[in-house]
């Protein structure tokens, strides 16, 4: 919303000044947002073309002496084609800044002719397109005084960010109420319409609507005999500085009462409407030329009023071009009337339209002022256009039904913390318009039909709270907890965030990739579902909400790739979807691994070439990575299963999920399907995981914080290696399983420590070697104890695995 | 010169020639072993007559302890110079390089960072987190939030929708955070102080816009918390997040549908320079919105607003964690660029905590 300071002052008595007033506004809540004190004007001055001659070496110059009313005339060389003696114009001496053609002026030489300054055109001082030539005064122009406020162009332009609660602040009067109920002024009263009426609103005028609150009210009248030349200077001025095209006087008339008045008015010419005026929902495909000379194409949730010639215009969005006012308006039909804000708000949308009508009807415009609004419309056609007015026709207005709120004066305290007296309160809302009845503790209030954002106490509260002041309202301390505060993280709270500084301490980089992914990549990884789909999406890659952190992971490795960084390791920890509902919200740490990175790092190193250094990661960097993460969230691992095999988009034969129990999926890792790499057209070393937070168990709930007791055993550890040939197909995970459970009590631990396959041991065959720990409990193990035991571990493995023991 | 004496010298010369422990090995067993020079004239002493066993004997045994000694001090010269050159040996090129920790090129991502440094701080002051999906009907990121049916203010939020479902009902990604101030209050009994963090996604983009993005909101309903509490809270908020003494800031009454009374809020800052400077300047910057929660919300939210008040705040995450950390673009934040990673991540063990200060 934007207005001028001596507009403002036309609805604001005030001594304020500029500062003064932009900072009240935001401290009310119109918060300035742009103010344009036109300091840009003030160098240029009036002054007198003393004479002019011809440049002595160009023909299309002249060489000027202009007097700038401080009696010592300047030479000023100038092209401009009207420029002559004894004319008056706008002058700008060196050092000015030239705002329409983005120069500072400095002393210059023209073809050996120094030049001191320049006479402007209007296109230079940004009044205008015109640079035919320079600014011609009338004789009487008082030179030396200021070029900006003879030309009413010194006139501060202030812009404020109106929140949409807002409506009555569409109108510069409503902002001027704000500020007088604000102490900074008092409100003009306007002016009573005073005018005489002739004859009748001859045309005929029907609401038709299935709703009446799509058109709550319409009224009309008709003007006879008017003249519809420019409208005068200072309203040209006034619509310019905020930014509207003059027109002519009719439709500028209109645009004023918009902006005066938050009044959107129409105006029909007469003579072009055909038959009885009549407001409807419009016809399907039903067409119309707007104002803005664009076709629009229309449905039945639009609102239009049409004559017999069909939609003369959108109602409360926009006029139609064929009944427009031009130059030979004689007879003008002026509607005021009122429209549905949701209507408005929809239509708008739906025909991008966007209009200062629209804008005020989609807010809600004061039923109460349809009537008087149309007066003083009518009042400013008869003082600038002439004619005669025709009584007015009113239809539909069935009058304002004002709310009323009981408000305890108390709730400002108890929601605020403001100690407001009762009687500014009070005072508060009359300057606002609210009627106020009663006189204890408890008062009723009668909201004015210009504030339909008024509903309750709250909404007296805020009106009483900002206009005593924020800036009043002093911090005060919450009341401080009176204990030690308990945990406040919820366990997967604590898993999400225990996850990341994990795969982190793992030498992994945290990345926070997009929820949603092209269809095809969520497709991939078994999402793509219809609930999942976005009806609007920014992009046609960003369209379905993603089932896998790992998508957007791979891609992103890629995309460092290309840029020369292909060992990454990354990760994520955040939401994928499984389905619209809010338990299909998962929470899954992922990450990938690529090309050389692995938790020691990434490339070749002078210590590990010799080990493969350098060598790409794979299933087990990932593998590492998921049960890193299970135990970072304090899983028991001894429940933890790893099967071989995972989703179809991983590596059949180098994956594997991690389970708890036949039914809890925990995660799923492994090295990934080429098919799947090169359908997101990503390249080389890959491997990667996902782990699901919210599949874990919450933790059991402990009795005591106190640790069982430490029982060590006094007798020492024994190792014993074994070596096993079995069939390749046979999972080191069996062998370690049979030789673990031989004996629990004395087999603390076994531990792979070799994987062979060679010649020597056959087709199909594999060694595998384990270290198996024992601890003996009791007493120190015999020769024959040991004998015992490693004929039960040699039995079981060999039973469970169909493999021998090694030579 | 007697043969003890010849002896000695030989032996002598013999251990002081020696070159390492194997020959001066050699050395003791020629002399002190069983059949060693010097055994073999032990052995003469039962032979010998009482006074020859008191002149030549002695004699004998002194030839052997001072032989004795000498090997023993060679063997000490030999061992010692073994270790030098065994140490000599072993010395490796110490300036070749070694790994970093795994714990040091890590990174943490700057929004995981910052939630965690809110944590800390409204963990202090008795808030727990709440959080809630981030695919929302209409009625809790709406309706519930007394957003009327076709109020302009859904407009201004760029929703994204979903596909209408069979009974014609479209979800939503949630325009804010501020559905799970509804879904706290249904599942909580006041007094309730909760801060959500979480993504948000609104259709829009530029520097300064992301169509995902993050906020963190915060609620407090209790019988007594008001704007001066709201005041308070913010302001001591933004001094320990910002990690300044002292802040301005300035309210201003503007207008959410889910608060009333509401307001924008500014803090004073110097913008002259690159990056934005808290607790000095002349220059406003807007930082949060805020206010009372609107009685509507509340009886959404199944609490009567004359039993039971409080207030509301959100905030941009990821805008205060560019005010406070200078990353100049937001849409860099969802790159997944290494670069970006390292430069603006965080070290997984540097964690915020209030008695270790927020940042390092």
């Amino acid at each position: 919303m934007k207005f001028t300071l001596s507009w403002l002052k036309d609805h604001l008595e005030t001594d304020a000044t500029l500062d003064q007033i932009c900072e009240r506004l935001t401290a009310i809540g119109l918060e300035v947002e742009d103010v344009d004190d036109k300091a840009a004007y003030k160098p240029f001055v009036i002054a007198k073309v003393l004479s002019a001659e011809k440049h002595p070496s160009a023909d299309r110059l002249k060489v000027l002496m202009v007097d700038a009313g401080d009696g010592k005339p300047v030479q000023v060389v100038c092209g401009a084609p009207n420029a002559r003696a004894g004319m008056i114009g706008a002058f700008a001496k060196p050092g000015t800044y030239v705002p329409g053609i983005d120069v500072t002026l400095a002393v210059g030489n023209i073809r050996g002719v120094e030049s001191h300054g320049m006479m402007c055109s209007e296109k230079e001082l940004d009044m205008s397109d015109n640079h035919d030539g320079i600014i011609d005064l009338p004789e009487d122009a008082p030179v030396g005084s200021p070029f900006a406020s003879y030309a009413g162009l010194d006139d501060p332009v202030i812009e404020i960010n109106l929140t949409p609660n807002r409506p009555d602040c569409t109108s510069i009067h409503g902002i001027a109420r704000d500020l007088a109920a604000s102490g900074l002024g008092t409100l003009k009263p306007q002016a009573k319409p005073d005018f005489k009426t002739e004859g009748q609103t001859s045309v005929g005028l029907k609401i038709i609507l299935d709703d009446e609150r799509l058109c709550p009210g319409f009224g009309l009248r008709l003007v006879r005999g008017v003249k519809n030349g420019p409208s005068p200077l200072w309203m040209q001025q006034r619509l310019k500085a905020i930014g509207l095209r003059p027109i002519n006087a009719l439709v500028d008339i209109t645009n004023f009462m918009t902006f005066d008045h938050g009044r959107p008015m129409h105006v029909f010419d007469a003579a072009k409407v055909k038959g009885d005026l009549t407001v409807r929902r419009a016809l399907d495909g039903e067409t119309v030329l707007a104002l803005d000379t664009r076709e629009y194409k229309l449905n039945p949730s639009n609102v239009v009023i049409s004559d017999d010639n069909g939609v003369e215009s959108i109602g409360g969005i926009m006029g139609g071009e064929h009944s427009g006012c031009d130059e030979n308006t004689v007879d003008v039909l002026i509607e005021s009337a009122l429209w549905d804000p949701i209507n408005i708000a929809k239509s708008g949308r739906s025909l991008g339209i966007i209009t200062d009508a629209r804008y005020r009807f989609e807010r809600g415009v004061d039923p109460e002022y349809m009537v008087p609004g149309l007066d003083r419309t009518t009042q400013l056609v008869l003082e600038l256009c002439g004619g005669v007015a025709a009584e007015a026709k009113v239809v539909g207005y069935k009058g304002h039904q004002p709310k009323i709120v009981d408000f305890p004066y108390s709730e400002v305290r108890r929601l605020t913390g403001l100690e407001v007296s009762t009687e500014e309160s009070r005072h508060i809302l009359t300057r606002l318009g609210f009627a106020v009845e009663g006189s204890g503790e408890r008062v009723s209030v009668t909201v004015p039909s210009w504030r339909p954002d008024v509903d309750g106490k709250a909404d007296l509260v805020e009106e009483v709270m900002r206009i005593h002041g924020v800036d009043q309202i002093k911090p005060e301390p919450i009341e401080k907890l009176s204990s030690v505060n308990a945990k406040i993280l919820t366990t997967l709270q604590i898993r999400t965030r225990t996850a990341k500084r994990a795969l982190a301490s793992r030498g992994m980089l945290e990345a926070v990739t997009w929820s949603f992914i092209p269809e095809d990549q969520a497709k991939l990884f078994g999402g793509g579902a219809r609930a999942l789909k976005l009806a609007n999406p920014i992009a046609a890659d960003m369209s379905d909400m993603r089932p896998s952190l790992l998508p957007g992971l791979l891609s992103a490795a890629q995309r460092n790739a290309d840029k020369g960084f292909g060992d990454v390791a990354i990760f994520e920890v955040s939401g994928t979807y499984e389905s619209d509902r809010s338990e299909g919200q998962r929470r899954v740490a992922g990450g990938i691994r690529r090309g050389t990175a692995s938790i020691n790092g990434t490339g070749r190193l002078w210590s590990n070439t010799a080990k493969g250094g350098g060598k790409p990661v794979d299933v087990f960097d990932a593998k590492a990575d998921a049960l890193a993460v299970l135990e970072a969230c304090g899983l028991p691992m001894g429940n933890v299963q790893i099967e071989k095999g995972a989703p179809e988009w991983y590596h059949p034969g180098r994956s594997g999920t991690i389970k708890m129990g036949p039914k809890v999926v925990l995660g799923y890792f492994g090295e990934f399907h080429p098919k799947t790499l090169g359908a997101l057209d990503v390249s080389g070393a890959l491997c990667g995981f996902e782990v699901f937070l919210d599949a874990m168990p919450e933790p059991k709930k402990k009795a005591t914080r106190t640790k069982p007791p430490l029982e060590l055993s006094p007798f020492q550890v024994v190792k014993r290696d074994f070596a096993f040939v079995v069939s390749s197909d046979v999972e080191a995970g069996a062998i370690v399983k049979a030789a673990s459970t031989a004996d629990r009590k004395l087999i603390t631990g076994v531990n792979v420590f070799d994987v062979f396959e060679g010649a020597s041991l056959g087709e199909g065959r594999k060694s595998i070697a384990v270290e198996v720990l024992i601890q003996p409990v009791e007493r120190t193990l015999t020769d024959e104890d040991f004998d015992t035991l490693t004929a039960k571990i040699v039995v079981n493995v060999e039973k469970t695995t169909g493999g021998t023991l090694r030579a | 010169m007697s043969d003890l004496e010849n002896l000695k010298t030989s032996l002598l010369a013999e251990i002081a020639g020696t070159s390492d422990e194997a020959a001066i090995e050699a050395v003791r067993v020629g002399a002190l072993g069983k059949k060693g020079s010097v055994s073999e004239l032990l052995k003469t002493l039962g032979s010998m007559s009482a006074e020859e066993r008191q002149t030549r004997g002695a004699a004998i045994n002194a030839l052997k302890s001072e032989i004795t000694d000498a090997i023993a001090e060679r063997k000490t010269v030999l061992r010692d110079a073994a270790i030098e050159a065994r140490l000599k040996a072993e010395t490796v090129d110490i300036s070749l390089p070694v790994r970093s920790s795994p714990a040091e090129r890590g990174r943490i991502h700057p929004i995981s960072q910052i939630v965690d440094e809110i944590t800390a701080i409204f963990g202090d002051m008795g808030f727990s987190i709440a959080e809630g999906p981030d695919v929302e009907t209409d009625y809790y990121n709406f309706t519930a939030l007394n957003f009327p049916e076709g109020h302009p203010a859904r407009e201004m939020h760029d929703t994204f929708f979903f596909q209408p479902d069979e009974n014609g009902e479209r979800k939503v990604l949630r325009t804010h955070t501020s559905p799970v101030q509804i879904r706290t209050m249904e599942s909580q009994k006041p007094p309730i102080r909760i801060i959500i963090p979480g993504k948000t996604y609104r259709q829009d983009s530029d520097a300064t816009h992301s169509p995902m993005f993050h906020q963190v909101e915060g609620l407090v309903v209790d019988r007594k918390s008001h704007v001066g509490n709201m005041r308070w809270i913010l302001e001591e908020f933004c001094k320990a997040f910002f990690e300044v003494d002292s802040v301005t800031m300035r309210f201003r009454p503007s207008f959410f549908p889910f608060t009333e009374p509401s307001f924008e809020v500014d803090i004073q800052c110097d913008r002259s320079g690159p990056i934005v400077k808290f607790g000095e300047g002349t220059d406003w910057m807007e930082i949060l919105g805020c206010g009372m929660v609107h009685p509507n919300v509340l009886r959404a939210g199944g609490l009567d607003p004359d039993e039971f008040q409080g207030f509301a705040w959100g905030m941009g995450l990821d805008r205060i964690a560019m005010l406070k950390y200078g990353m100049p673009d937001l849409r860099d934040f969802f790159n997944a660029d290494v670069r970006w990673m390292n430069h603006y991540g965080f070290r997984p063990l540097d964690m915020p905590t209030l008695f270790g200060g927020l940042s390092a």
